[in-house]
Order: C-alpha cells, then sequence, then structure tokens
C-alpha cells in the first residue's frame, strides 16, 4: 500500500511536524514494500524536495502555483487528491496543523470517506488502516478502522520522531488544473500575531500560568522562565476568562491541545478540563502552593510553593544547568 | 438572514467517563448532556447576527436516540426552530456530513454555523465536509466573522498567527472561542425556557448513509505513573533541575 504525505510550507519554511508525518509514513511503508510519496504544494515550494527526500520520500510531487501562495482548502484539497491518484495511494496522511485540520476534511471530502484526525498512533494490519485517536478532549482513545481506501489522516504533531534516512526523491511537477470555484475559500492575508514566539501545539517544551500567579503583571516571571528554556508560553482557562491572558495562550478542553516534552505549570491547579489538553505531554512540573491541587496527580515532578517565589531561583539554576 | 446552527449533544464536560459493555462506546448511564462548548458559541454569534439583520435561526441536531435535551436547550437560549434527524449513533463524520447536508440543501440557509469541534469525537471535519456537499465556501476556526453585504469577512486563527478570508454567502462557518469577542454562552431566560416548549422542532428520519470508518476500541488513556513531591519551597529547586536533567533528560 502506497502512502502519501501532504507537506505543508508555511512562510517558505517546510514544517518540522510534516518531516514527522513523513517519518512515520517511512516506517509503515517498510515491512510492506511500498512507496512514500508526497505532495508538495504551494508557491516556489520545489526546493524543499531535497529535504523530504533525505527523510525517506521515494517521490515529491509538486504543485507550484502563484495562486497557491497562501491556503487554499478547496485548491489544496484538489492537488492533494491529483498527487494521490499519480501515486495509487491507500492512506493520505498529514500532520494536524490548523492546515492540516482543515485539509484532513477537505480532501476526505473530496473522495467520499471520513479523516481520522489528531491520529496518535497508525497501524496498518492486513491492508486495513486503523488508527488510535484522543476523543473526548483526551480523556479516551479511540481506536478506529477504516473500511475502504484510501484512508485518510492527521497526525498530531510532537508524537511521532522526524528522521533522516539519507535517500533522495524522484521530483515531478504536476499540473492541476484549478478553477475559480477551487478559491472560494482563499486566504487572502496572513498576519502574524506572534512573530518569533514558539508556537504552543508545535512546542516541545511549554511553561504555563494560571491563577497562582496572582495578577497579571506576574506573567512575566513566565515569560521569562520560557525564555530561559526557549518554551511557548500556555495560560488556564481561569486566567483567560479573566482577561490576563488571550485564549490564543489556553491549554485545555476550550484551548490548545498540547503534548511537549517538559510541561512546567506555574500555579495551575488542574482542573479536569486542564489535564485533558496536557496529559500527553512527557515530562509536567507542577509548582503549586495548595499541595492537594489536582495538577499534583498528573505532575512527574511537584514542588509545594509559591510559583512567584520559585521561579526566579529555578531561572537561576536552570540558567547554570543550560550552561555546563 | 435565513441561518442555521448545527449543533451537538456531548456529554458535560464535567462527566466522568466510563467505556461501555461493548467496550467501543461510552457508558451512557449517569452521563449528563450539553450542547458541545463551541457550538454554543456558534449560537451566540448566529443570535448576534439574527439581532442585527433579522430572520431566523434554525438549530439542526442528530438525535441518535430520541434524546433532545440539547436542542431544547438552543431553543431556550434563543434558537426559532429546530431540526432533529433520527437516527446514527455511529457515525463517522462523512456520514454525519452527509446527513446535516439532506437537510440543509432543501433549506437554503445564508449562513451555516459549526463549533470548530465537537468535543466528543474532536474530528475538525464535518462543517468543511458539509460545505462540500452544498458546494458553499467554507471558513474553518473563525474568530472574526462580520456581514458585509453579499460577502462575509472573516478571520481564522493559525499557528502564530491569523488569516483573512472573503466569502461569497451562502457560506459555512465554524466557529473558535473568542469570536467577535464571544466567550461565553448566553444563558437562557426563565422566558426563553418557557417560551422553548412551544417552538417547533421538526423530526425527519436521517436518510441511509454509510460510515467508512468504524471504532474497533474505546478505552482510557494509559495512566500517568505516579508522580513525586520533589519538596517544598526554594529548597526543592536544585533537586528539580537535577531530575529533570539526570532522570527526565529534558533540558
Amino acid at each position: 500500500m502506497n502512502l502519501l504525505v501532504f507537506a505543508e510550507v508555511r512562510d517558505g519554511k517546510l514544517k518540522k511536524s510534516s518531516l514527522e508525518t513523513l517519518s512515520e509514513a517511512v516506517r509503515l511503508a517498510k515491512p510492506l514494500g511500498s512507496k512514500v510519496g508526497v505532495a508538495l504544494v504551494g508557491e516556489g515550494i520545489k526546493a524543499h524536495a531535497e529535504t523530504l527526500g533525505k527523510h525517506g520520500a521515494a517521490q515529491v510531487y509538486v504543485v507550484d502555483s502563484p495562486r497557491l501562495k497562501f491556503y487554499a482548502s478547496e485548491a489544496y484539497a484538489k492537488a492533494v487528491v491529483a498527487a494521490h491518484q499519480k501515486l495509487g495511494s491507500g492512506a493520505i496522511l498529514m500532520a494536524a496543523t490548523s492546515m492540516g485540520r482543515d485539509l484532513a476534511g477537505a480532501v476526505a471530502a473530496l473522495l467520499g470517506s471520513g479523516a481520522a484526525t489528531d491520529c496518535t498512533g497508525v497501524k496498518i494490519e492486513g491492508g486495513k488502516v486503523v488508527a488510535k485517536r484522543p476523543v473526548y478532549s483526551g480523556k479516551a482513545y479511540a481506536t478506529v478502522a477504516f473500511k475502504k481506501a484510501p484512508a485518510v489522516l492527521s497526525l498530531r504533531p510532537n508524537v511521532f520522531a522526524a528522521q533522516e534516512t539519507g535517500g533522495s526523491a524522484a521530483v515531478e511537477d504536476l499540473a492541476v488544473a484549478f478553477d475559480d470555484a477551487d478559491f472560494r475559500s482563499a486566504v487572502k492575508e496572513v498576519a502574524a500575531t506572534a512573530q518569533g514566539k514558539v508556537e504552543l501545539t508545535e512546542a516541545s517544551v511549554i511553561v504555563a500560568g494560571g491563577r497562582g500567579l496572582q495578577a497579571p503583571e506576574n506573567f512575566k516571571v513566565r515569560d521569562e522562565l520560557a525564555s530561559v528554556l526557549g518554551a511557548a508560553v500556555g495560560a488556564s482557562r481561569a486566567v483567560v476568562d479573566n482577561g490576563w491572558r488571550p485564549h490564543s495562550e489556553q491549554v485545555g478542553q476550550t484551548g490548545k491541545t498540547v503534548s511537549p516534552n517538559l510541561y512546567i505549570a506555574l500555579g495551575v491547579s488542574g482542573a479536569i478540563q486542564h489535564l485533558a489538553g496536557m496529559r500527553t505531554s512527557k515530562v509536567i512540573v507542577a509548582i503549586n502552593k495548595d499541595p492537594d491541587a489536582p495538577i499534583f496527580k498528573a505532575a512527574t515532578y511537584g514542588v509545594v510553593g509559591d510559583a512567584l517565589e520559585i521561579v526566579p531561583v529555578l531561572i537561576q539554576n536552570l540558567k547554570k544547568a543550560l550552561a555546563q | 438572514m435565513n441561518l442555521a446552527v448545527c449543533l451537538k449533544r456531548v456529554p458535560d464536560t464535567t462527566t466522568k467517563l466510563k467505556i461501555g459493555p461493548d467496550g467501543k462506546s461510552i457508558d451512557p448511564q449517569g452521563v449528563e448532556w450539553a450542547i458541545s462548548p463551541y457550538d454554543e458559541l456558534a449560537i451566540e454569534l448566529a443570535l448576534r447576527l439574527k439581532e442585527k439583520a433579522g430572520g431566523e435561526v434554525v438549530g439542526v441536531s442528530v438525535d441518535p436516540d430520541g434524546n433532545d435535551v440539547a436542542m431544547r436547550k438552543a431553543l431556550a437560549i434563543g434558537l426559532d426552530k429546530g431540526v432533529l434527524i433520527k437516527g446514527g449513533g455511529n457515525f463517522d463524520g462523512w456520514a454525519t456530513a452527509q446527513v446535516l447536508a439532506s437537510v440543509l440543501k432543501p433549506r437554503k440557509f445564508d449562513v451555516i454555523f459549526f463549533g470548530k469541534q465537537a468535543i466528543d469525537s474532536d474530528a475538525f471535519q464535518v462543517p468543511t465536509m458539509v460545505a462540500h456537499l452544498l458546494g458553499l465556501p467554507r471558513v474553518n476556526v473563525c474568530t472574526s466573522f462580520e456581514v458585509d453585504g453579499a460577502k462575509a469577512k472573516c478571520k481564522r486563527q493559525i499557528e502564530g498567527g491569523e488569516e483573512s478570508i472573503e466569502v461569497a454567502l451562502p457560506c459555512v462557518i465554524s466557529v473558535q472561542k473568542g469570536v467577535n469577542g464571544i466567550h461565553d454562552k448566553r444563558f437562557p431566560s426563565m422566558k426563553g425556557i418557557m417560551a422553548a416548549k412551544s417552538k417547533p422542532v421538526e423530526s425527519v428520519a436521517a436518510p441511509a448513509v454509510e460510515s467508512t470508518m468504524e471504532v474497533v476500541k474505546l478505552e482510557m488513556p494509559p495512566e500517568r505513573p505516579p508522580g513525586k513531591i520533589v519538596g517544598k519551597g526554594v529548597d526543592a529547586v536544585p533537586e528539580l533541575v537535577r531530575l529533570l536533567k539526570e532522570e527526565a533528560k529534558v533540558l
């Protein structure tokens, strides 16, 4: 069963999560002896084919057009389906980024199929694609089996390892006939709201703050710790609802779901809705005054105490440890 | 304007889930049902649009087992009428989209609103699929939505930024928390609750559709290994850093 991966390019950069997805496809294809192809879609993106080859893609289909400079749901889906038809793939995989989540549904609709989104595990058993994915905001996991091919899947960022295998891909330009209807949902403009900042859902380290930080101005403590660690910043629902922090930082049920290597929760009590959004983090550190706070049940390491006192000392110690 | 809100009945966020005896679905016993929180924000956005532009807001929902609690709540909040589609407990996204589209298509709505995801299946796909089936433009994860004549100006949240999209009406919109400054649902008034009782709810049978995916297993997430309390106050910091570096190896 050949596998097709959609490679996402934003601001001229190939997404790390696309390489994670590609690497997982390569691992799935190996025992089957099947081929992994990539749909590389956008404007002026062809040079990325080399990186994709290094990560194990046998074939890269390039759909390059000025009209594809920004994301256009229908047109991108059409390009992916064109590559799929060329490759004859049994599964189409992409990273579950904001683009990938949108595209998965659009591609699946074109093919008359459902999509398994945000998968944390994929298997191919007896020619059938089976995926494991969090449901009920991470409170449970569903294993779903596709009844027909192709399967359409999006893979959660930060779960699968990107791996260079040192190959090179055959590159083929694909001509796709677009019409105006393919651009009726097209993006006109992209504005950066957090330039230079690490994006929460893609971060390998996250420092989150909750009500235990006591006041909006105290979040600079969180930000300072995050900058020492090169981390993204998160917040609990309580502080977002209080207007201390924007919703884009919210982690949890009505915010973002994250699974970094290290999640540091400062003054976050750990309501079930918050835990739902971060419980798959590999290592969780909780600093909280209340020894009975539910966050300590989820934490790998807990420190009982006032985050505002502890974090400055933590920053000093981390700087030393990181310098060694 | 003729507006629709597609809403899904889900277990309330505070419900403690149990896996049912089939090992593939949750045990419905003791589950408190609610409207999926993002759908509640879609309701609020639709009601604000109606209050400005006039017209009617219709709720559309799939009802697998004769439980109309979510639709009744939505009517109490302010929707004008509802359509309940009977059938389909095990629909995947594609089947759900086809069933919804069968009801939406003949009714000719100007805007069809959804929440960006339902908080049970977390699948992020039905709005896009419905738009595809109806041949309409779609904007997902909308943070801003303004109708401007025959167009809608939208913003959509992406990693570290925002995309601007302009679509022609009719269109399909799925909303993010904070859309047009809406962070909370509207609560039903006593008058609303009384009025809801006499609002029309039409029942229609789901057309025959087939799911392309099936759930073969539902399980609770693996328990996290018990953590340790490293210590109290600033004195615990050196040990914490040592553990992060040497034991967890995350630094």
